[in-house]
């Protein structure tokens, strides 16, 4: 449930060693230019593993976006008991009458144990609503780190020794017994005790929590990164010429910085989307009836020694997805940073 | 030296580097003094050689000219303006004006920059179009420095490093600069390429009349580019001369002794056998230099005069006008001069 390691000791370095691999020099010509990004491209197509978690990860998300378009064709929808209408759906015990779970052409994952919910729809929501928090909190999480990082490393001195030490004391944080124990105080905030917590809330507070104690990590790396980028000559001969501050962060650094941008938010979004699916299967993150998968995975819990389809479905797409996305990282940083391969 | 302002002029220019310390409040526990009291002019057009072992302030010096470091005392003052304390607005019209050439031609460039966006970028901070567009006048620029005009979409990492410091020159060359600084252009590069580099240089400063401070540590290399040197220990300027005097005639004894390291080239010597003059010791610390003189621990001529004195940089006797000289005991036979006046095409 904690972020990811900065494994990605970032970058800066342009390395063009796949020039040697690849077709020589001359066959480009003069006008023709080979940017680090494309270097990075062309070496991440020859990585299979990278590309094909590539094609996974961008399934799973064409999934999330396309949710209600293939609910709507299915002629689903996740929230509504089927069982209540048809109770032979269930047997007496409330378990899914037929077998696997009640999987059949009607039901592709079957039905949910109990209440006789179409598990099918419920996967597709669920993935839907867990990745969008997990993509927000992960943006957040880069915003903030991105901006507190970059202005420490720069302007240095005592902004840097201050943001330094509020970080030193986010990461000396247990997170996981925080995300727990924040939750209620943060709604606390916006509703009363005994109000209803709004399903709108409880998602935009959990992006709050995650990316509050998220972005550390993020602003800890990029500063290293622009400390030591800030004294080199390129961004000396940028302030000869008169470049502003502004120009110097955003023409001369980020461009630097993108590599362990993108190699940190591959690592980050996964992480979320565990810590997310942790949270709601312990009670503190989204709750029934919103489909999400740590909420699945907890109702799952409930009957896995009578009904273990029920469990599998959420629980596999999970695995999937989230190896999928840390291997895709591995490849991207591996693209980005062809020193750092094994 | 004649001339009424010259472009730059620089009078005791001192950079001290705090040193930070203590525990739990850090504070000021003492200053390395990379460059204290530094005097001397530059004419336009002309081209002054820094030069002095490492850690002397050579480019702490070429740093606080280009205002990349604030100076801790002392002016700069560019075509007699005061530009010592500018802020970045106030020195924006005169940025153009004074461009830098960097030591390392592998840091020096934006990795993630085309060579395009790198020489054309001083020319969009500065918001200057020239005739035919940027692009046009990149390509020219890219002609001028020796590149292939078509490499203008690649980027860095595809170039040697001799072309990486081309690129370097261009981009300095890009707002038609009047004064360069060039702070050790050479010394990241082949001996082969070091040449190509130093013609080029020697080209531009020609045909273009730019003035140069040209920073090196390599005597042979500021001998062949500059008109005047100056000679750097420990922060200070311990000589100033033109070219063939110093080379010829120098006064101080750290000057001496620098050139006489300088190995020999020629195999049929028919003049008398140079002396190698070894200094004992290290350069002192610069967070705590000698008294007087700073030269007196490694001088083999110090007396307690040099310990309580320090020697101002002046116009010993015998030396020709411009020729100065911080010494009480300045050298007084002329450095086998013979060889060089026989031979003086290497010089010229």
């Amino acid at each position: 449930m904690t972020p990811p390691t900065p494994s990605a000791a970032a970058p800066l370095e342009v390395t063009d060693d796949s020039i040697v691999a690849s077709p020589p020099p001359s066959t480009h010509k003069g006008s023709e230019s080979r940017s680090p990004g494309r270097l990075a491209w062309t070496r991440f197509k020859r990585d299979r593993t990278g590309v094909i978690s590539a094609y996974i990860v961008i399934f799973f998300f064409v999934v999330a976006i396309a949710a209600p378009l293939i609910a709507k064709l299915y002629g689903k929808d996740p929230y509504t008991t089927y069982a209540s209408q048809r109770p032979d759906l269930l047997n007496a015990f409330s378990y899914p009458a037929g077998p696997n779970g009640g999987m059949s052409s009607e039901f592709w994952f079957g039905i949910e144990p109990q209440l006789g919910r179409d598990v099918f729809t419920f996967l597709l929501y669920a993935i839907r609503n867990s990745l969008g928090i997990a993509v927000a909190a992960s943006l957040l999480t880069m915003f903030f780190g991105i901006v507190i990082g970059v202005t420490a490393g720069y302007l240095g001195g005592k902004t840097d020794y201050l943001v330094g030490r509020v970080i030193d004391i986010l990461l000396s944080f247990p997170s996981t017994l925080f995300f727990i124990a924040f939750m209620p105080v943060v709604y606390s905030f916006f509703v009363a005790d005994d109000d209803n917590i709004p399903t709108g809330l409880r998602a935009a507070s959990l992006i709050i929590v995650l990316s509050f104690f998220g972005w550390a990590t993020i602003a800890r790396l990029l500063r290293g990164q622009v400390l030591g980028l800030r004294v080199r000559e390129f961004v000396e001969a940028a302030k000869v010429t008169g470049a502003s501050p502004r120009r110097i962060v955003f023409k001369e650094l980020l461009p630097n910085l993108w590599t362990p941008i993108i190699i940190q938010f591959t690592l980050l979004l996964p992480a979320y989307v565990t810590a997310e699916a942790g949270l709601s299967f312990l009670g503190v993150g989204m709750i029934d009836p919103t489909p999400d998968w740590g909420v699945m995975i907890a109702r799952g819990a409930q009957f896995y020694t009578e009904d273990f389809t029920f469990m599998l479905f959420p629980g596999l797409s999970m695995v999937i997805f989230v190896l999928a996305f840390n291997l895709l990282g591995d490849s991207v940083r591996d693209a980005l940073d062809p020193k750092s391969k094994r | 030296m004649s001339n009424a302002t010259p472009l730059l002029d620089v009078s005791g220019l001192t950079k001290h580097f705090p040193i930070k310390g203590g525990f739990p409040i850090r504070r000021t526990v003492g200053a390395v003094q990379a460059v204290d009291g530094l005097d001397f002019q530059v004419a336009e057009g002309e081209s002054l050689g820094l030069v002095g072992e490492s850690g002397c302030g050579k480019s702490t010096t070429g740093r606080l000219i280009t205002r990349l470091l604030e100076p801790t005392a002392g002016t700069i003052s560019y075509r007699g303006e005061d530009i010592t304390h500018a802020g970045r607005r106030q020195l924006a019209p005169i940025r153009s004006e004074i461009q830098m050439i960097f030591q390392d031609p592998y840091a020096s460039l934006n990795p993630r920059q085309t060579v395009g966006k790198i020489v054309s970028g001083p020319m969009e901070i500065n918001d200057i179009n020239p005739a035919g567009g940027r692009e046009n006048r990149v390509r020219e620029l890219l002609e001028i420095v020796g590149l292939n005009p078509e490499h203008y979409n690649r980027f860095p990492h595809e170039f040697s490093g001799g072309q990486r410091q081309r690129i370097g020159v261009a981009r300095a060359l890009a707002l038609e600069p009047k004064l360069i600084v060039a702070d050790e252009p050479v010394s990241a590069l082949d001996v082969s390429i070091q040449a190509q580099v130093v013609n080029l240089l020697q080209k531009v400063q020609q045909e273009l009349g730019i003035a140069f401070v040209f920073i090196a540590h390599d005597l042979a290399v500021v001998r062949h580019f500059s008109q005047r040197v100056a000679v750097m220990y420990l922060g200070k300027i311990v000589e100033i001369a033109d070219r063939d005097d110093l080379y010829g005639n120098p006064r101080h004894p750290y000057t001496r002794a620098l050139l006489s390291a300088v190995p020999e080239a020629t195999v049929d010597d028919d003049g008398p056998v140079r002396e190698r003059i070894r200094l004992v010791g290290d350069v002192p610390s610069p967070i705590s230099p000698p008294s007087g003189c700073r030269f007196r621990t490694r001088c083999w001529k110090a007396t307690d005069k040099c310990a309580n004195e320090a020697p101002p940089l002046v116009q010993v006797e015998g030396n020709k006008p411009g020729h100065l000289t911080a010494c009480h005991y300045p050298e007084t036979e002329a450095l086998i001069p013979a060889r060089l006046s026989k031979n003086p095409g290497a010089a010229a």
